[in-house]
């Protein structure tokens, strides 16, 4: 055999972890981007056992006792942080979270020596977020832990993806064969970038709608049909995900006001109609009422899994600490 | 003191002319080149191997005067950038540059100035005392100068000193806040994104402005096929406008910002696939002018860094003309077209007496084997940072040596 170990690799390194008999074949989780159906169906598969758990008086099975995990958000969230935080819990880990007033960031530290830092307090998990597309992926590389991104830019929030699956094939059975509208800033959204990815590969038809200022260029080419006017992207659509709509996209002039947007892209009863009639409504909030959703809508239990989503939330979370984790706990299987 | 380079294929692009030959250079200067030369007592003769001798590369955008690395690339004049730690925008600073540059020991270096005050894009710059001091060109280097009133009185008045102002083609606005090209993969990263349309716009008008006043623009570096076209059709009109590109354009598309890898990252940003087979295109059909490194080297702590927070940039002497030499070996640009893009095409625009191999103008030369199949590798590099996209590249070419006014300042092995 030939070891000749100067010979420099003839390509940069491919973004894919080898080939291996494992269901989870990555160490970490920084997207939907290059998971294969299989690996997304063992995540959900993994995911609904804990959904059955969580309704239990005793929710919590220690299994992963005595590991460490660390949540460090650069971005402010309460519910992803504390969803995350709940699902570290129920499954014994020790959980210490740092959000970005605390961190030392601001004092002009770089991610990587944050990433050498937390290092050597050896954690077995780090859950992070941040504002910048590919930041997890870049700290990742650095860390010895398994990484989980709780939302990098606009780039990927896997676990929000993950959680959103869940819910539709619960509600509906399946994924695939669904029309499933995302509407909203779509431009500015990792939640929609993860979803198109995760749908697209479990055999859903995915729809933009969106006014062509918050669709980003090219956007037609990652598989999805894309509309620009309501009725016309809701006809037949078993599933609609909202986004919300940050306030400030007023200022770069991507719209000329909240009144005109809910006018013409907020979800109301009268555009609801153009979809079938038992179409599910999900919004990964918070939400804007009256803006990007009516209220009466959002209410509707019968159509509104909104909360639905909220608990789906932990318990993909579990699944995920779980099977990155499996490795530390002699691999074993659930 | 007499060197005769002999045994060398000799191209030299101000004339067309390429034959083996020989070359003869004594104090500093080309005295002699033809087939057959009377070798005069004491001539120290130096066996080119069949080589290539061109003349030195005279590299129109540099961001740093990288002493060892430049004359490793086959540089031998670089036009420095105003865009240094003190900017060049007076002639003190000017003098200061061109004075350090003559010490002596390494490629000359010509200052490029700023073309407006601090480059602010308000008030316009000293670019008489400036030219006369040494500034070969004025430029607010990455900046536009956006507002299109100053830009006319800029060409009006620089017409005057028949001072070439270099535009960086970027219309600021549309350009906003982006740091990829717009397009799929800054969508599927989740990047923002620069479109092709915010560097065709500032060209077409700047294209006007030049007809308009009669001055000459040069675009400083473009990376699109828009940008092609608008400068073949204003060249059509008979503007005065010419334009750069730079190798890593000619090498490399979006795809290579995939992992958010920062080397990539480059001010314009990395296109599409048909950018970059126009870019060589409009190289072959003598649209674009000059051939330019951008060499920008800049440290891993700038680089390592999520990828809209690092700095753009890519170091270039070294790589220059293996990277140039890649669409002459895949038979899409002809060698004497290229050597000009990086010769004789700058020493004209800058109004430089080198980039030729004339008989009395100044022995910058280059010779260089451009077949030797080798491996890039950022170990082998003397620059002075290492943010190159190129590591481990297969390429052709390696330079051999470089003599700038008959001292030779690099000599690779033998």
């Amino acid at each position: 055999m030939n070891t000749q170990s100067t010979t420099p690799h003839p390509y940069p390194r491919a973004d894919v972890d080898p080939p291996s008999g494992s269901l989870f074949p990555h160490k970490h989780l920084l997207g939907i981007w290059n998971l294969d159906p299989t690996t997304i169906k063992f995540l959900l598969d993994t995911a609904d056992k804990y959904v059955d758990q969580n309704r239990q008086a005793r929710k919590n099975t220690p299994i992963c006792a005595g590991l460490t995990q660390i949540n460090l958000f650069f971005e402010n969230s309460t519910r992803t942080l504390m969803s995350f935080e709940i699902a570290g819990k129920r499954l014994g880990m020790d959980t210490v979270s740092m959000a970005t007033s605390s961190s030392s960031i601001k004092k002009g530290e770089t991610l990587l020596d944050t990433a050498a830092t937390l290092n050597a307090m050896h954690p077995d998990v780090l859950v992070m977020r941040h504002a910048d597309s590919g930041a997890v992926k870049l700290l990742s590389e650095k860390m010895e832990c398994a990484v989980i991104n709780a939302g990098d830019g606009r780039a990927e929030h896997p676990t929000q993806g993950l959680l959103d699956a869940l819910t539709i094939r619960r509600r509906k059975g399946k994924i695939h064969g669904q029309t499933i509208v995302i509407s909203g800033d779509i431009a500015h959204s990792r939640v929609a970038r993860s979803n198109i990815y995760l749908l697209n590969a479990m055999g859903a038809r995915v729809r933009l709608v969106a006014p062509p200022t918050l669709l980003p260029k090219d956007i037609d080419q990652l598989g999805v049909e894309v509309f620009h006017r309501m009725d016309e992207g809701l006809k037949g659509a078993d599933v609609v995900m909202m986004l919300r709509l940050q306030q400030e996209r007023m200022k770069g002039a991507f719209l000329p006001s909240l009144r005109e947007y809910y006018q013409y892209w907020g979800l109301t009863r009268e555009k609801l109609a153009c979809a079938k009639d038992d179409v599910l409504v999900m919004h990964p909030g918070p939400m804007n009422r009256g803006v990007e959703i009516a209220s009466d809508i959002a209410d509707d239990i019968n159509r509104s899994a909104i909360e639905k989503q909220v608990e789906m939330g932990v318990a993909v979370r579990m699944a995920c600490l779980d099977i990155l984790t499996r490795n530390l706990r002699g691999g074993e299987m659930q | 003191m007499t060197d005769i380079y002999s045994n060398a294929r000799i191209i030299d692009p101000a004339t067309g002319f390429d034959d083996m030959a020989a070359l003869v250079i004594s104090d500093g200067k080309i005295t002699a080149c033809s087939q057959d030369i009377n070798t005069p007592d004491g001539a120290n003769i130096i066996d080119c191997g069949g080589r290539i001798l061109c003349p030195g590369f005279i590299d129109m955008r540099a961001h740093a005067v990288d002493a060892v690395a430049a004359p490793a690339g086959g540089i031998t004049t670089i036009i420095l950038q105003p865009d240094q730690n003190t900017m060049i925008d007076t002639d003190a600073v000017v003098e200061r540059i061109r004075r350090r540059a003559e010490d002596g020991g390494s490629s000359r270096v010509y200052p490029m100035g700023t073309a407006t005050q601090r480059m602010e894009g308000v008030q316009l710059a000293e670019i008489g005392q400036m030219q006369q001091s040494g500034a070969v060109a004025f430029t607010d280097c990455r900046k536009s100068v956006a507002n299109a009133q100053v830009m006319r009185r800029l060409l009006e008045y620089s017409s005057y000193f028949d001072a070439l102002i270099v535009q960086y083609p970027e219309d600021a606005s549309l350009a906003a806040g982006g740091v990829a090209h717009e397009g799929e993969t800054a969508t599927r990263l989740g990047l923002a994104g620069i479109p092709v349309a915010a560097e065709a716009i500032q060209i077409e008008r700047d294209a006007r402005l030049a007809e308009m006043t009669g001055a000459r623009v040069h675009f400083s570096l473009i990376s699109a096929r828009e940008s092609v076209d608008a400068v073949r059709t204003a060249k059509k009109r008979g503007a005065k406008v010419t334009c750069s590109t730079a190798p890593h354009y000619l090498m490399l598309n979006d795809n290579a910002l995939e992992g958010y890898r920062t080397f990539a990252k480059v001010m314009p940003p990395l296109r599409e696939e048909t950018d970059r087979i126009a870019l060589i295109d409009g190289l072959a059909d003598g649209t674009i002018d000059t051939l330019v490194s951008d060499h920008d080297p800049k440290s891993a702590d700038v680089k390592r860094l999520p990828f809209a927070q690092a700095d753009h940039g890519i170091i270039g002497f070294e790589t220059l003309l293996p990277l140039a030499l890649a669409p002459v070996h895949a038979g899409k640009l002809e060698l004497m077209t290229m050597l000009a893009c990086l010769t004789s095409a700058p020493a004209k625009l800058l109004g430089l007496e080198t980039g030729t191999l004339a008989v009395g103008a100044p022995a910058d030369i280059v010779i260089f084997d451009p077949d030797r199949p080798r491996r890039l590798s950022v170990d082998d590099l003397l620059s002075s940072a290492k943010n190159t996209p190129f590591d481990s590249l297969p390429v052709q070419g390696q330079v051999w040596q470089t003599i700038v006014g008959g001292k030779t300042l690099f000599r690779g092995e033998p």
